[in-house]
C-alpha cells in the first residue's frame, strides 16, 4: 500500500505516514558543509547553551563547495566548521575529501533506507541508491544537529515508468535532461519514483546522475529501487548486507506518468535554464570557449571514461579549455592508477583535486562576458558560474565538442 | 492579522515566474554570516529589480509568481528579506526549501495560486489572516491563500524554529 518515501518515513516517524501531513522524521545522518556550515555553528552557539549536538557520530562536516578555500571568507568559514568539530567530536571530511553526499555514499554511511540531510540541494542525490536525502537550509540543519530529527510535509508520489529502448547512443544525463523536459511542472514538490527497462541498464554512477537532477525536475527527491549491481555496492561500501526500502505493489500514486525513450538523443539545456531542453542536432553552429567535467551530477568514475574514450590520441581544439573535477578522492585516485588522467592531460584537459567544482563560485574559474561555455553539471542559471553562457550536456557530448571546438555529439563510429 | 504595502514582482505587468535563489542572493554574497549585511543584497541579481533595497520599507509583503525560490538551499535568500523587514511573501508557489527555510525563520509564507487574478496592485495596502488565509483589501477579501499547517503556524508564533525548539520536550 505504500510508496518508497513512504515507506522510509515510517520507519522513521511515531507519527501516522499520510501524504499531505506535517510529521516530525528521525534523521539518520546530519551533515553540513562549508557553504552554510558557519552559519549552522552559530546559530546554535547564538541560540543554545551547551548540548549542540544529540549525537555527533551521526553528526558530519563535509568541505567541497570551495575546495580548499578560494576566498578569506570560505576559509574562516571552513575553519568556524573545524574548531566547532573538534570541540563536539564531529567528523570532518575536509577539502580534500570530495562532494560531501558522494564521499558518504562511497563511506557506506548513507545507504538505502537510512535518512539523510545537508546543506546541499542536490543532497536527494542519494534516491539513485534508495536512500532519502534532502537539502536544507542551515536553521533547518542545526535544529537536526540539535534535536536528531525534522518536521516534514509527507509528498505525494509520481511515478515514472519510461518505455522503449532507446536506438541511437545516450548517457544518464541525456535521460536526465529529457525527464526534465517531459515533466515540466509536474513534479513540483513531489516524489518520484522511477522504473523501465532504461532504468534496469543505468549503472551505480548513471544513476546518480538521473538521481541529482530531481532538484531540477523541481522534485523532493527521485528514488531508483536498487538493483543487485547497487546493492552489491552498497555492502561493498558498509561492510554489511544492505536491504533496500521497495514500493508496494498496489502503493497509490499521485499520478503514473509514462514517458517513451526509444527516441532519445543526444540533450543539451540552453544557458538559463535546466529546463529549456533541445536535442543536440537541433543547435545552430555553437562555437565553444570552455569544457568543465564533474559536479554531483557527472563526476564520477564512469562520466571521466567516457570522456577519456573520445579524447584519447586526440587535442582539445585550440583556444578550447577542458576543467576537469573529480567528485571526490576516490575517483581521482583512480583516474592516475588506471590512466585516465594522462588520457585528458595528454589532449590537454586541466584536471583539478575532487569537490564541486564549475558549480561553486570559482573553485576552478568563473566565465566571463560572452563566453561560452559547455558544462556537464545540473545548473545554468544566468550569472551562477560567471557572466558567461552555460549550456549543459553529458560528458560525452561535452567531449565531443572539446574536441570539435563547437557544440556537437559525439559522431558514430 | 499581517498589514503591509504591496511589492508585486513582476515584470511587463506578469508576475515573474521562476525567480531562483542566485537572482534572489547571488552566491557571490554567500560568504556574508551577519544577516544584517544581507538586507541590501536582495534581489541583486534580478534584472529590473537590482534597487529594491533601496525601496523596500519595514513591513511591506511581496507577491510573487510560481516556482520562487527554486534553486539552492541557501538560507541568505530567505534571511536577506526578514532583514529588510519585509512581513509576508504570498506566491502562486514555492521551491520546497525555500518554504520551509521561509517558516522555519518566521517569515510569513502563503500560497495562493490565484493571486495574479486578485485585485491587488503594487502599493496596495493589504491585511492577511495567517490562519484561514484570507487576503483583505479595503475590508473586503479579494483572495484566499492556502492557510498554513498547525505545525508552520506554531513555529511562526514561536517566532522561528530555535524558539519553537527551546519548548520541545
Amino acid at each position: 500500500m505504500s510508496t518508497i518515501i513512504e515507506k522510509i518515513f515510517s520507519m522513521h516517524s511515531k507519527d501516522r505516514v499520510e501524504v499531505g501531513e506535517t510529521i516530525w522524521l528521525d534523521i539518520d545522518v546530519r551533515t553540513a558543509r562549508d557553504f552554510g556550515g558557519a552559519q549552522v555553528v552559530k546559530n546554535l552557539l547564538e541560540n543554545y547553551d551547551g548540548n549542540y549536538v544529540e549525537n555527533a557520530n551521526k553528526t558530519f562536516f563535509t568541505f567541497d563547495t570551495s575546495a580548499p578555500a578560494k576566498t578569506i571568507g570560505y576559509a574562516q568559514n571552513q575553519q568556524i566548521c573545524r574548531k566547532f568539530a573538534r570541540q563536539q567530536g564531529i567528523r570532518v571530511f575536509d577539502v580534500d575529501a570530495g562532494i560531501g553526499t558522494h564521499v558518504l555514499m562511497e563511506e557506506g554511511i548513507i545507504h538505502a533506507g537510512v535518512t539523510a540531510v545537508g546543506t546541499d540541494s542536490h543532497y536527494n542525490i542519494v534516491g539513485a541508491i534508495g536512500a532519502f536525502g534532502q537539502g536544507m537550509g542551515d536553521v533547518d540543519i542545526a535544529f537536526v544537529f540539535k534535536t536528531g530529527k525534522t518536521w516534514f510535509e509527507v509528498p505525494p508520489t509520481i511515478k515514472v515508468h519510461f518505455n522503449g529502448m532507446p536506438s541511437a547512443a545516450w548517457t544518464a544525463k541525456d535521460l536526465a535532461l529529457f525527464t526534465i523536459k517531459k515533466l515540466g511542472r509536474k513534479a513540483l514538490g513531489k516524489a518520484i519514483e522511477f522504473y523501465g527497462e532504461i532504468i534496469d541498464a543505468l549503472s551505480v554512477d548513471a544513476r546518480i546522475t538521473l538521481a541529482s537532477m530531481v532538484t531540477e525536475m523541481g522534485g523532493i527527491i527521485g528514488f531508483i529501487p536498487p538493483d543487485d549491481a547497487t546493492i552489491k555496492w552498497m555492502e561493498m561500501a558498509t561492510g554489511k548486507k544492505v536491504e533496500p526500502v521497495y514500493a508496494d505493489k498496489d502503493a497509490s500514486y499521485d499520478e503514473e506518468i509514462d514517458i517513451d525513450v526509444s527516441n532519445l538523443k543526444p540533450m543539451i539545456a540552453l544557458p538559463g535554464s535546466p529546463s529549456n531542453v533541445r536535442a543536440v542536432e537541433e543547435l545552430p553552429y555553437t562555437p565553444i570557449d570552455t569544457v568543465f567535467i564533474g559536479s554531483c551530477t557527472n563526476g564520477r568514475l564512469e562520466d571521466m571514461h567516457m570522456v577519456a574514450k573520445i579524447v584519447k590520441g586526440k587535442k582539445i581544439k585550440d583556444g578550447v579549455t577542458m576543467k576537469v573535477v573529480p567528485t571526490t578522492r576516490r575517483v581521482w585516485k583512480s583516474m592516475l592508477e588506471d590512466g585516465t588522467m594522462k588520457i585528458l592531460a595528454d589532449a590537454g584537459a586541466i584536471i583539478s583535486n575532487p569537490g564541486c567544482g564549475g558549480c561553486a563560485a570559482g573553485q576552478i574559474g568563473m566565465t566571463g562576458e560572452g563566453e561560452i561555455q559547455i558544462s556537464t553539471a545540473n545548473r545554468n542559471f544566468k550569472g551562477k558560474q560567471g557572466l558567461g553562457e552555460t549550456y549543459l550536456a553529458s560528458p560525452a557530448t561535452a567531449a565531443a565538442s572539446a574536441i570539435a571546438g563547437y557544440i556537437t555529439e559525439v559522431e558514430n563510429d | 492579522m499581517i498589514k503591509g504595502r504591496v511589492w508585486k514582482v513582476e515584470r511587463d505587468g506578469k508576475l515573474i515566474d521562476d525567480i531562483d535563489t542566485d537572482m534572489i542572493y547571488h552566491n557571490k554574497y554567500l560568504h556574508i554570516v551577519d544577516r544584517k549585511e544581507m538586507a541590501k543584497y536582495a534581489f541583486s541579481n534580478l534584472e529590473g529589480w537590482k534597487d529594491f533595497p533601496e525601496k523596500a520599507r519595514k513591513g511591506d509583503v511581496l507577491i510573487v509568481g510560481e516556482n520562487f525560490g527554486c534553486g539552492s538551499s541557501r538560507q541568505h535568500a530567505v534571511d536577506c528579506f526578514i532583514s529588510l523587514g519585509i512581513a509576508a511573501i504570498i506566491g502562486k508557489s514555492f521551491g520546497a526549501i525555500y518554504k520551509r527555510n521561509a517558516i522555519n525563520s518566521g517569515l510569513a509564507i502563503l500560497e495562493c495560486k490565484d493571486i495574479d487574478k486578485a485585485d491587488i496592485k503594487t502599493g496596495d495596502e493589504i491585511e492577511i489572516n495567517i490562519e484561514t488565509g484570507e487576503i483583505f483589501k479595503n475590508g473586503v477579501v479579494v483572495a484566499k491563500a492556502k492557510p498554513m499547517s498547525k505545525i508552520q503556524l506554531e513555529i511562526y508564533k514561536a517566532g522561528n524554529l530555535f524558539e519553537y525548539a527551546k519548548k520541545m520536550k
